[in-house]
């Protein structure tokens, strides 16, 4: 964590008021720690967007093209026509001020201009004063202002300080969705070379190697070899995993984040063990494939082009490998995108069966068309149909609290298949308050691409939210894991707890259901997946799921 | 700052005067009673129109609703049908919910940052019942007032205007007598929702920060327009056949002025006028907007149905071939499987030679 990084202590102190200057008369201070470092021009000129250049959001000259202005207003235009939301978002804000309060970022800053509605009004005032006769006529008094450079780096903080979460629109009495002037907006910075570093990046990585990372797919390779070498110390079992294979059932595309970086990797090792189960037991051959190595789409927070081009790889690869579907792994905007883009702008997958479990039977009907199946929605099938054998006392040490995910919940609805699953994997299972979690829940304050190590004040304060909750639940039910379905989350959550609930440890869903999973020939597990040794596990009890619902669960609903 | 409502405030001002005075000009009884009126009618039936042609215009290139419920997955999980809706009628009813109930609005919290760093979020419904109290005494008022352009008086406006005046108030003493034409609720509701909708902007400091001038010109001139209204009913008590005779001479396109219409009648179509032709150009077109915002009117199942992007273009991706051919000795060291083996001669590869890789079908 940066140095600079003021203290929780003094993080928390945290002003709600407006200043008594006029909004349009405070200029934007782009403050160290706030913001994420400027695209690295060859990242940028890989994957072919424009005005790559070296420069610095510090510096008062962006070196930004000599027609920016129309640049940005002709973008503005031919957005306004494809885009009914754009347009309508644009129009019709009464600004009632609902949302004000319910965005994290604002919660945890108190920076007026990061409630929705006035992040939204940046760009409306220049829509005003550009597109509409009563902006032109009235100006300021009526909130219209022309573009000028100040409301460019204006845009480009306050864009960059949006995780496009969505809990806005849940709020707003006409759905208006801050995101989707997000997403807009940072199309139109992109028009300027205006992106930053931690997206740009991983947007050319994936566009080579397949993944955010740029893990190569020999690294790759060696990097799951290694989870099995682990998995074969802890649990006795020598495993055996697919990838790259022809002809396999089911094509599996999770973040490479999970491949990288701890705690994720205990997910990725949980998804080897789930499937090497699924083998053994039911003959069922999921690959890994390399070259659709990422199933985030960082592409999704540069522009509907790029986050297009980079999605194309996992219908591409299904076809060539002739896998039946397509099964996602745990990521938050992966799921946004794969749920309400992917069929839309890569489809029709008519080459792809429809979905159904060979081992339940069950129709995934809900992905008839676009083929793609949500790891959750597989696994809570399994269990439900009886077909994992689970010992949830292995995970007695943990009291697990579940963080909604963003994108999988206002840009899915998919509340209940991890809760589900969650409940049949370990014992001690404790929901946090009703308004922060399931599509009132927050952000871990480091979505959209704003998971970099130098914006670390503006992670923790927007992360404040969630972390205040996970806080009330440790406190109240000694609550020790946070499991989540989201590599962002698993990235960005670690560092928060330790800032604001330190007690408190990050775990993906299938982290949980690879330590409960009984795998055939396995020893007796004496640690968890994370070498940790399970304590008073002496008493192993037989559990079997059956068909009826409404077993013992240990909850909380508050 | 001040300027965002002192300016719409000094606007509304002027328009009343506009209208006290200039109807008192001969001749110009006729403007403001008839050519007014109809001009504001027809810049608002135009306007509001294209309004709404231009928004629907516009593509909608991805369904993206706000999913607020459990989506419809595996057959033993509940759907939540109006938060998450799978089903167009089930999308017919939470935009019902929305435009007849406001839910969104209902959900609302509010944020408060305790002693000892605790963050709370209470449900906070004053917005909520102050917008339903607005909204729908606007209605029970538009649809009272549809007696004066309708003969005859269609039962439902007289239903209507009998539960209104249900709640009769009637205070007589011999200097002051309140309520003998029978009290409408509704406009002296429209008038405190209006005044609670402005104080809210006044006093809600965050509200205030966001408020423009197009904010509180709407608010004052429905706050015009209730007043006056009640003002012609309870006090100078207007000459109602004579009004009607107005209204029906507008209807029935053979508009006459006749007597004993009097001023604060002209400053109330007036001010009506304005509102009418400023509808179009404003965010009052939140009315036409709501059925149009793509968060809300659009169903759930976006992995079952195939939405169309009618702009989708083709766009340059980065090919398997293309990955294989920067890899491919890397690849065949770890052992993972290639579409070509790479040559034994330095692996210079032909661009071109892409041939498509035999796919086999397993059962």
């Amino acid at each position: 964590m940066a140095d600079e990084t003021p203290k929780p202590e003094e993080l928390i102190q945290i002003d709600h008021a407006p200043p008594k200057t006029d909004w349009m008369e405070v200029p934007v201070n782009i403050r160290k720690g706030m913001y994420c470092y400027a695209a690295n021009p060859k990242s940028v000129e890989y994957v072919g967007l424009p005005h790559a250049r070296e420069w610095n959001p510090l510096d008062d000259d962006w070196k930004l093209p000599e027609n920016w202005q129309e640049i940005l207003h002709e973008g503005f235009k031919e957005r306004l026509e494809k885009f009914r939301s754009f347009k309508v978002f644009m129009d019709i804000c009464v600004r009632c001020g609902a949302c004000a309060d319910k965005c994290h970022y604002f919660i945890g800053t108190g920076d007026p201009k990061n409630m929705p509605v006035l992040r939204a009004e940046l760009l409306r005032s220049v829509y005003r004063n550009d597109f509409t006769r009563m902006g032109k006529i009235l100006g300021k008094v009526n909130g219209a202002r022309p573009l000028t450079v100040d409301v460019l780096k204006e845009w480009w903080y306050y864009l960059f300080q949006c995780s496009e979460c969505r809990r806005c629109s849940v709020f707003c009495p006409y759905g208006i969705d801050t995101a989707e002037i997000t997403i807009m907006g940072r199309e139109l910075l992109n028009l300027l070379g205006l992106n930053i570093d931690w997206i740009a990046t991983p947007v050319a990585n994936c566009y080579r190697t397949g993944n955010h990372l740029g893990i190569q797919p020999h690294a790759f390779k060696d990097m799951l070899d290694f989870f099995v070498e682990d998995i074969e110390e802890i649990t006795g079992v020598q495993l055996d995993y697919t990838i790259n294979k022809k002809g396999a059932d089911i094509l599996f595309i999770t973040p490479s984040g999970d491949v990288f970086a701890d705690p994720g990797t205990y997910t990725a090792m949980g998804y080897l063990m789930l499937f090497h189960y699924l083998k053994e037991k039911y003959g069922l051959e999921v690959t890994w494939s390399t070259y659709g190595s990422e199933g985030g789409n960082f592409g999704f927070f540069t522009s509907h082009e790029t986050m297009k081009r980079l999605n194309a790889k996992m219908y591409a690869e299904a076809k060539r490998l002739g896998v039946k579907w397509i099964l996602g792994g745990e990521c938050g905007h992966m799921w946004r995108v794969i749920n309400q883009y992917m069929d839309t702008m890569n489809g029709p997958a008519d080459f792809l069966e429809e979905p159904v479990s060979p081992i339940t039977g069950t129709k995934f009907e809900n992905a008839r068309s676009n083929k793609m199946v949500h790891i959750a929605e597989f696994t809570s099938d399994l269990i439900k149909h009886g077909k994992l054998e689970l010992d949830p006392s292995r995970n007695d040490h943990l009291k697990v609290t579940f963080h909604d995910s963003c994108n999988p919940s206002r840009g899915m609805g998919l509340f209940e298949e991890p809760r589900y699953v969650l409940k049949h994997v370990c014992n001690h299972f404790y929901e946090m308050p009703a308004n922060t979690i399931r599509e009132n829940t927050f952000c871990c304050g480091s979505g959209a691409g704003l998971n970099a190590g130098e914006d670390m004040e503006l992670r923790m304060a927007g992360g404040l939210p969630r972390a205040n909750a996970v806080k009330y639940v440790h406190e109240k039910f000694g609550v020790n894991m946070l499991a989540c379905i989201c590599a962002i989350d698993r990235a960005a959550l670690p560092p928060l707890m330790e800032y604001w609930v330190p007690e408190v440890d990050v775990t993906g869903l299938h982290e949980l259901v690879a330590n409960a999973l009984i795998v055939p020939g396995e020893n007796e597990r004496a640690t968890d997946l994370r070498g940790e040794d399970i304590p008073g596990r002496e008493v192993v009890e037989e559990v079997e799921e059956g068909e009826s619902e409404g077993e013992s669960e240990e909850q909380a609903d508050e | 700052m001040n300027l965002r409502y002192i300016i719409p405030l000094i606007a509304v001002i002027v328009l009343f005067l506009i209208a006290l005075v200039g109807a008192q000009v001969p001749g110009f009884q006729y403007v403001f009673g008839v050519v007014i009126p109809y001009l504001a009618l027809i810049t608002f039936v135009l306007g509001f129109a294209a309004r709404v042609i231009g928004w629907s215009r516009s593509a909608v290139p991805f369904k993206i609703p706000t999913t607020a419920g459990q989506q419809k997955s595996l057959p033993w999980i509940e759907n939540s049908k109006f938060d998450c809706p799978v089903k167009p009628w089930q999308v017919v009813v939470r935009m019902a919910l929305e435009i007849l109930t406001f839910r969104s609005l209902f959900r609302n919290t509010r944020m408060k940052l305790k002693e000892g760093g605790r963050i709370s979020y209470q449900l906070e419904l004053f917005l909520w019942v102050g917008a339903l109290a607005f909204h729908y005494a606007f209605l029970v008022v538009l649809i009272r007032h549809l007696r004066f352009f309708i003969e005859p008086v269609p039962f439902v406006v007289q239903l209507v205007e009998n539960v209104d005046s249900f709640f009769r108030m009637e205070i007589i003493y011999p200097v002051f007598k309140f309520g003998l034409p029978g009290v409408f609720v509704s406009g002296f509701l429209l008038l405190a929702a209006v005044s609670f909708l402005f104080l809210r902007r006044i006093f809600v400091r965050q509200v205030k920060y966001i408020s423009i001038a197009s904010d509180y010109f709407p608010l004052f001139l429905i706050f015009g327009i209730a007043l006056s209204g009640i003002f012609m009913r309870y006090v100078t008590k207007v000459d109602v056949t004579a009004v009607k005779e107005l209204t029906m001479g507008l209807v029935t396109f053979q508009p006459t002025i006749p007597a004993g219409v009097n001023a604060v009648f002209f400053v109330h179509i007036f001010f009506v006028s304005v509102l009418l032709a400023y509808f179009p150009f404003s965010k009052l077109m939140h009315l036409g907007g709501i059925f149009l915002s793509p968060t809300r009117n659009m169903t759930t199942d976006t992995r079952a149905r195939r939405h169309v992007n009618p702009w989708n273009y083709p766009v340059p991706v980065h090919t398997y071939d293309e990955y294989e051919d920067e890899f491919r000795e890397k690849m065949v060291e770890v052992g993972l499987p290639v579409e070509k083996m790479p040559e034994p001669a330095p692996a210079q590869e032909p661009a071109s030679d892409s041939e498509p890789a035999q796919e086999e079908e397993k059962e």
